[in-house]
């Protein structure tokens, strides 16, 4: 079954029928000149309701997801999507709440939003929030462009942004697009920044430094005090990605490591289910000195005049912000699910999350030292992990000629999703895994008994590595192909 | 408190030990005792799954939503019905929860659909390229903007009044290290004026904004503002409204180079303004410059019909700094209630939905025009939203309506309200309003005139003090 609904489409056939109608039916030539008008309809399917439920149903059935399987991707924090966040997304009070809705009549949705602020501010221990960013890499052009202004504010000019080899690729896209110009800054032998080359380039011409801590190895820099001190010694802001704020809640604090600006994703750490790629939500926390610059509007909270219930009210009245990042007040669907969370697990249950998830990351990764494993994916790093650990799968391509990605598409006839592949960049053939605390002991056991199983079978007959997957509904897709020659809509 | 994890004391020492370590807290050892938190969140404790369903159930009763009033509400988002089929299918967790398709054998559903969507939008837009969708509509106009910068180096962006003015503003605060100058154009009889247009491009302006219908509703005359920017070389960026263009002339047939705009109206719901989704369509010409991803089709080695992501050395993961965007998670799901929808329309359906729209828009201008103290702002056709001009404060105005269970639309600065009519505002609807509206402007003349003197109802069900019902909100002008 590949056929698109454009395929199943036939004359004639339709699932929607139009409201009766209760005025006038004036020819639409009458109300708008021919010429703005379209000539022909949009060619969009032609199908009844039973086909379009049956199309979409069996298209579902063509993904792998969450709520089947094991997911650890590496840098994803692929956790369990609590099936009450989608209960109280769609209350009425929320998904029919229009945006403009004057913020008198919006209440109870400015005050989740106003009290999300402050849980996101105590968890990065930076006092001042805003929610509109609308991704992680929405959120790194936020804090790029707070650079920007804070800077200019203080009458200086600067032109480069500093950023570790090991970032995730949003964040030297993001120097890009604000306009700066990136320069790399080395790893050392333990996978953190090369304290020197960090002094060496670091001048007053240097605006951010953006960096995850833990980083996409999976490891926390214990250097992180005196990174800062080198970077606000030369008057530059640093950006803390949280991309991997999973390992650390409840424990340490971005702001208290000395970062002014942090994004959150909220479809990572906070649960928002990925959608397949969307949506989510990238707010920032920044410090005292950053905040003039947040975007407008803000969600604020105002003591009423008369001594009554304190009122909350959006804040246009920003002079030295950026301006806006998006249109009107950021994903408040993101927000509901998000603040319901915190608001089940709370100080404790937030801790413990970060603690099972690093638990559960170290004791796969101590399943993968086992023998028969290690030989062929070595850890990069041999050292505890955080919430994630690089594996490197060199030994494995050079001994038994299988690749790292034919491991990853061996695992899916395993039922499991594969880590990340060949990234990041540094490690050789690398595998970066992160089982998130939604796993049990067994699930862990069984992912480290398929490699373990995979590796066997490679030893024997590495061809079906090779040549996985089997059991797949479509196998190795010629994607080489598909960018030479792009086939991006059907053809009509 | 919930915790949504499943390790058992034994399951935690059994791992421990294998480990190596002693505790749990030994795993943090590396972290330095400078930057450690030493004490717990200042969160309120954790609460079971009815407590927090009970909490935020009065939070969201809080709220005024489009079912408790007659609301008028458009300026980017509208309240369109939404089928149950779409609800449906968007939370199967087989489309809710997996990640971005970076494993296309297990992820052909999600791919055909963004295929699926592509085809639908380029349908739409006249315009022969989709991605599978950006963040939401004004930073969709920034997202072209920045990809006109990239396609021709030039200096200058001309921008209509009549784009919306949170897209305005995105637009400037994205192009704040772009080294561009933003020239905006004002709007004259409620439509951009077309010599003030030719005469603000210059042969280093690098794009030219434009919205169909605009901000004030009217519909532009498209081929002919864009007739200047492509004679001087610049790209015309449009943002459209995805229901207008079910009836009016696509901007791929009016010398639009890149279509983009809010999805929202495509099935979608309100969410106080999202998760919804920006679509992003254009020329040939700028297939490899695309921010986000696209899917296209191929074969397996087995000679089957699939989908991948494809051209996917333009995005940051592969291109890192000279990645064309920054952006990777987009709005797939919202994308797929879209596509959905539009596959629930139907080819005939979208255009019955556009006649329908259109007609009750122009009974309820018709009716509202003639309503003393009420004027047209313009004169130009719309679609599904007009903006009119009361001889009364917009402020006042609104809170009497509210008062009534009416939110009569936008205020716009001082007099000025925008109106949108839905399909699901019947003409009993538009007459309540007219009357509701007519009630109100009286009231507020004789107030003005001091004739009546009487103090104001106390607006909606929710008003709190400190936030006066009627104030006009903080950024639209029009």
């Amino acid at each position: 079954m590949t056929e698109t609904i454009f395929e199943v489409s036939q004359e004639g056939r339709r699932a929607f029928v139009a409201p009766a109608t209760d005025v006038p039916e004036r020819p639409l030539e009458e109300l708008i000149p021919r010429a703005l008008l379209r000539d022909e309809p949009a060619r969009l399917p032609e199908v009844a309701e039973p086909e379009i439920v049956r199309h979409y149903n069996r298209l579902s059935k063509r993904n792998f997801d969450l709520d089947t399987g094991f997911y650890p991707l590496g840098s994803c924090t692929m956790k369990h999507n609590p099936k009450l966040h989608e209960r109280v997304a769609a209350l009425p009070g929320n998904a029919r709440l229009h945006p403009l809705q004057h913020p008198a009549r919006a209440q109870g949705a400015l005050e989740l939003m106003w009290r999300l602020q402050g849980a996101l501010g105590e968890i990065a221990g930076l006092p001042h929030v805003s929610l509109q960013p609308s991704a992680g890499s929405h959120g790194e052009l936020a804090g790029v462009l707070l650079t920007r202004a804070y800077h200019e504010d203080r009458g200086q000019t600067r032109h480069k942004v500093l950023t570790p080899d090991t970032a995730h690729g949003t964040n030297p896209a993001t120097v890009t697009m604000a306009g700066y110009e990136l320069v790399k800054l080395a790893s050392n032998a333990d996978g953190g920044i090369d304290l020197d080359d960090l002094r060496a380039k670091a001048d007053e011409d240097v605006a951010c430094l953006m960096l995850t801590n833990p980083n996409t190895l999976g490891l926390f820099d214990p250097n992180i005090e005196e990174i800062a001190r080198i970077v606000h010694g030369v008057g530059a802001t640093l950006y803390y990605d949280g991309a991997n704020l999973n390992a650390i809640v409840g424990v340490c604090r971005p702001g208290d490591m000395g970062f002014d600006i942090v994004h959150f994703n909220l479809h990572k750490t906070f649960t928002q289910p990925h959608g397949g790629g969307g949506p989510g939500a990238g707010p920032i926390a920044v410090s005292e000195r950053i905040e003039p610059y947040l975007p407008r509007p803000q969600v604020v909270r105002r003591a009423a005049d008369n001594g009554g219930e304190p009122a909350f009210d959006l804040d246009h009245d920003r002079p030295k912000s950026i301006g806006r990042l998006r249109g009107f007040q950021g994903n408040y669907g993101v927000f509901v699910r998000s603040y319901a969370y915190i608001r089940s697990l709370g100080a404790e249950g937030l801790r413990e999350m970060s603690e099972v998830a690093v638990l559960n990351a170290n004791y796969l990764l101590a399943r993968l030292r086992e023998k028969g494993v290690a030989e062929y994916l070595p850890v990069a790093y041999d050292r505890l992990c955080m919430h994630e650990f690089v594996l490197s799968g060199a030994p494995m391509k050079r001994e038994l000629k299988v690749r790292t990605l034919d491991l990853a598409k061996r695992l899916l006839d395993h039922g499991v999703h594969p880590p990340t592949v060949y990234f990041p960049l540094l490690v050789d053939e690398a595998l970066l895994v992160e089982p998130t605390e939604t796993e049990t002991k067994e699930t862990l056991d069984a992912f480290a008994d398929a490699i373990a199983e995979i590796l066997r079978e490679a030893r024997e007959d590495p061809t079906v590595a090779q040549t996985a997957p089997h059991t797949t509904p479509v196998r190795r897709l010629d994607e080489a192909a598909a960018a030479k020659r792009p086939v991006i809509r059907q053809p009509m | 408190m919930s915790t949504y994890t499943s390790l058992t004391g034994a399951d935690r020492a059994a791992m421990l030990e294998a480990i190596g370590v002693g505790s749990v807290e030994a795993l943090f050892d590396v972290i330095p005792e400078g930057v450690r938190l030493g004490r717990a969140l200042d969160l309120p404790p954790g609460a079971a799954e009815q407590e927090v369903f009970a909490e935020l159930r009065r939070l969201a009763a809080r709220n005024v939503s489009a079912d408790d009033e007659i609301s008028f509400l458009g300026g980017g988002m509208y309240d369109h019905y939404v089928p149950a089929l779409v609800d449906s299918i968007v939370q199967r967790s087989e489309f809710l929860t997996p990640y971005t398709p970076y494993q296309p054998e297990i992820s052909q559903g999600g791919l055909q659909v963004m295929f699926e969507y592509q085809t639908a939008m380029s349908e739409l837009t006249g315009l022969p390229v989709s991605n599978a969708s950006v963040y939401e509509g004004p930073s969709a106009v920034a997202a072209a903007g920045y990809m006109a910068k990239l396609h021709n180096s030039r200096r200058r962006f001309v921008v209509s009044e009549g784009v919306h003015p949170h897209s305005r503003e995105t637009l400037a605060t994205t192009a704040a290290g772009w080294d561009v100058e933003i020239v905006e154009v004002a709007l004259s009889g409620g439509a951009t004026d077309a010599a003030a247009l030719a005469e603000a491009i210059d042969e280093d302006t690098s794009a030219v904004f434009l919205q169909q219908p605009n901000f004030v509703g009217a519909v532009e005359d498209l081929a002919a503002l864009s007739a200047r920017a492509r004679e001087a070389g610049a790209v015309v960026v449009c943002s459209c409204d995805p229901i207008a263009l079910g009836i009016l002339r696509p901007p791929g047939e009016c010398g639009v180079d890149v279509a983009v705009g809010e999805g929202q109206p495509l099935g979608n719901r309100l969410d106080f303004g999202g998760p919804s989704f920006g679509f992003f369509c254009a020329g040939e010409a700028f297939l490899r410059k695309m921010p986000g991803r696209i899917a296209g089709e191929t074969v397996d080695v087995d000679g089957r019909r699939g989908f991948v992501l494809t051209l996917q050395t333009r995005e940051q993961h592969i291109r890192r700094e000279r990645a064309t965007s920054n952006i990777c998670t987009a709005q797939a799901l919202n994308a797929l209630a879209g596509v959905i929808y539009l596959s629930w329309l139907g080819r005939r359906g979208l255009v019955e939905l556009g006649e329908l729209l259109a007609r009750r828009t122009a009974y309820a201008r018709e009716a509202l025009a003639a309503v003393p103290g009420v004027s047209l702002r313009h004169e130009r056709p719309v679609v599904r939203e007009f903006a009119i001009t009361l001889d009364a404060p917009v402020a006042g105005v609104v809170e009497r309506c509210a008062a009534e269970g009416v939110n009569p639309g936008l205020a716009l600065d001082g007099d000025g309200l925008l109106v949108a009519i839905t399909e699901q505002r019947s003409r009993t609807d538009v007459d309540r309003l007219v009357d509701v509206l007519g009630r109100a402007v009286a009231a507020e003349r004789d107030e003005q005139t001091g004739e009546a003197g009487r103090s104001r109802p106390a607006g909606g069900r929710t008003v709190v003090s400190g936030a006066r019902a009627g104030r006009p909100q903080g950024d639209f002008s029009a």
